[in-house]
């Protein structure tokens, strides 16, 4: 098992290149946390239940991600800024196939 | 004004057990809470999961272990400010301080502890520009008196329980009911979705989906929502709009007490006390921060337990106090009850 590289743009639009372990069960929420690349009590507020959707995402690059399951589906659809590639990011898992995955986070509300 | 010995700023698990700690030194506790409940993240976010680090239970409902710090506080009769936010606080020559709430409530104690988690639950709101030129004139986030509704039209928004829940309530009391959301499908539990399609069948509600609220028309108040469905826009007459995306946390006007603050948690001692940089606040829970913190509920269980003895000297500085186990010195509610160990039944053998 191997660490994978992942391109998070920030809130403010900056773009961080981070290791992110696949041997951790780690989501990718918990690696925008990790990485303190948004401010505490603004991103994972349900700690990653698909209830909150403070950890949406937009999934920029042309990844295979792993289909939405229904409660992050309907969460989205309770969401704002939602877009066609929006993600809860704590659904999507660390794995090596997701390896120069770029997302950018969703504005915070 | 309340009066009280600790002032306890949020009602989640925290500031529940602070009570029963003060209650043991006799100091009586006042909780304020934003919620209209007690419970914090527990009873807001996740009553109905299971929590299993709590030591001693191996399983519990997040809603029972509330319920349960509940019955484990009655003895010592806090008072509790629910469904208002503490916005400021005053510190007063003799150095107790005085905290009021949004809605003008005071309170005056020499301890203040915060034990606010993430913050106040503030409403969701969704992003239409002029949303909050018509605050109060028509748009409302929370339900607060159901019946400013009566005779009117109201257009609720969201895809949740409390939209289902909501719009079901009103159907008795406005003139009409309109629920919009972006599916067709919703979060809420079954039967309030089932009790949506029947009151929808009997033409009681009118659902609008998949469609989304855009914008907002009136010019003194709220006369119409924009409604956009598909490719089509279009205007609907209503008085109120309520808009229920749920609740996110924010540290709100805490953060200007003039604390200090580090990753939206306030800093404290951690080692002594956890007493922030004004003497007399402590701050525990959720909501403080200090090297190698965990936000857990047995962390603010043990921090709001050192934070009572700690007030306990800086309110009688000349008093000696030992800590006492509760089996041994049993617990002495401000009610009269008392819970004390059985003693030994003695008896001489002829
Ligand atoms: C989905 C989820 C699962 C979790 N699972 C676990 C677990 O398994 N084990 C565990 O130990 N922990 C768990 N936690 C974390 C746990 O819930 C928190 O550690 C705990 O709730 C913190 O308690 P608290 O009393 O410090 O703060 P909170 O529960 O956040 O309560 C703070 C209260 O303060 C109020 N408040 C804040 N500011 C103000 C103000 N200015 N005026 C008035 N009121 C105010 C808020 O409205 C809130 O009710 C979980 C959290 C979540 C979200
Ligand atoms: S952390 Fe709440 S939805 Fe992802």
């Amino acid at each position: 098992m191997k660490d994978i590289k992942v391109t998070i743009v920030d809130r403010h639009g900056v773009k961080h290149k981070v290791d992110a372990p696949t041997d951790m069960n780690m989501n990718l929420m918990e690696i925008v946390r990790s990485y303190e690349l948004a401010p505490e009590g603004t991103i994972g507020i349900c700690g990653g239940m698909a209830m909150c959707a403070s950890c949406q995402c937009y999934v920029e690059s042309p990844h295979q991600l792993p289909e939405m399951s229904y409660d992050e589906d309907l969460m989205l659809s309770e969401a704002f800024n939602v877009k066609e590639n929006s993600r809860l990011s704590c659904q999507i898992f660390i794995k090596e196939e997701l390896d120069g995955l770029e997302v950018e986070l969703a504005p915070e509300v | 004004m309340i009066k009280t010995d600790i002032l306890i700023i949020g009602a989640g698990p925290t500031g529940l057990f602070a009570v029963f700690e003060a209650g043991l030194l006799k100091l009586k506790c006042h909780l304020i809470d934003a919620l209209p409940q007690a419970g914090g993240q527990c009873t807001e976010i996740y009553p109905k999961k299971p929590i299993y680090d709590i030591p001693g239970f191996p399983e519990i409902l997040a809603g029972d272990l509330v319920n349960n710090l509940m019955k484990q506080i009655e003895p010592f009769q806090p008072g509790f400010t629910l469904g208002e936010r503490a916005n400021t606080i005053e510190k007063l020559e003799d150095g107790t301080f005085v905290v009021t709430t949004d809605k003008g409530t005071k309170h005056h104690a020499p301890i203040v502890a915060i034990a606010g988690g993430l913050g106040s639950f503030e409403p969701r709101k969704p992003p239409i520009t002029n949303l909050s030129d018509f605050e109060d004139k028509g748009v409302e986030y929370i339900i607060r008196n159901p019946e400013i509704y009566r005779d009117k039209n109201v257009v609720i928004s969201g895809g949740g329980d409390s939209a289902l829940d909501w719009s079901i309530f009103l159907t008795d009391v406005a003139k009409s009911v309109t629920l919009v959301h972006r599916r067709n499908e919703f979060r809420g539990a079954l039967d309030s979705v089932e009790k949506v399609q029947e009151l929808k069948n009997l033409g009681k509600i009118e659902l609008i989906t998949p469609a989304e609220v855009i914008g907002l028309v009136g010019n003194n108040g709220l006369e119409e929502v924009v409604i956009k469905q598909g490719d089509e826009v279009f205007n609907r007459e209503c008085d109120h709009f309520i808009p229920l995306f749920g609740l996110s946390p924010k540290l709100g006007p805490i953060a200007d007490w003039g604390l200090e603050i580090e990753k939206n948690a306030i800093k404290v001692n951690n080692a002594l006390d956890y007493q922030t940089n004004i003497p007399g606040i402590y701050a525990i829970g959720d909501v403080n921060t200090y090297p190698g913190k965990l936000k857990l509920i047995l962390c603010g269980f043990h921090e709001a337990t050192l934070m009572c003895q700690s007030a306990y000297q800086r309110i009688f500085p000349d008093k000696r106090y030992v800590m006492k186990y509760t089996t041994v010195g049993g617990v002495e509610g401000f009610d009269g009850s008392k819970k004390e160990a059985p003693k030994a039944v003695i008896k001489s053998i002829d």
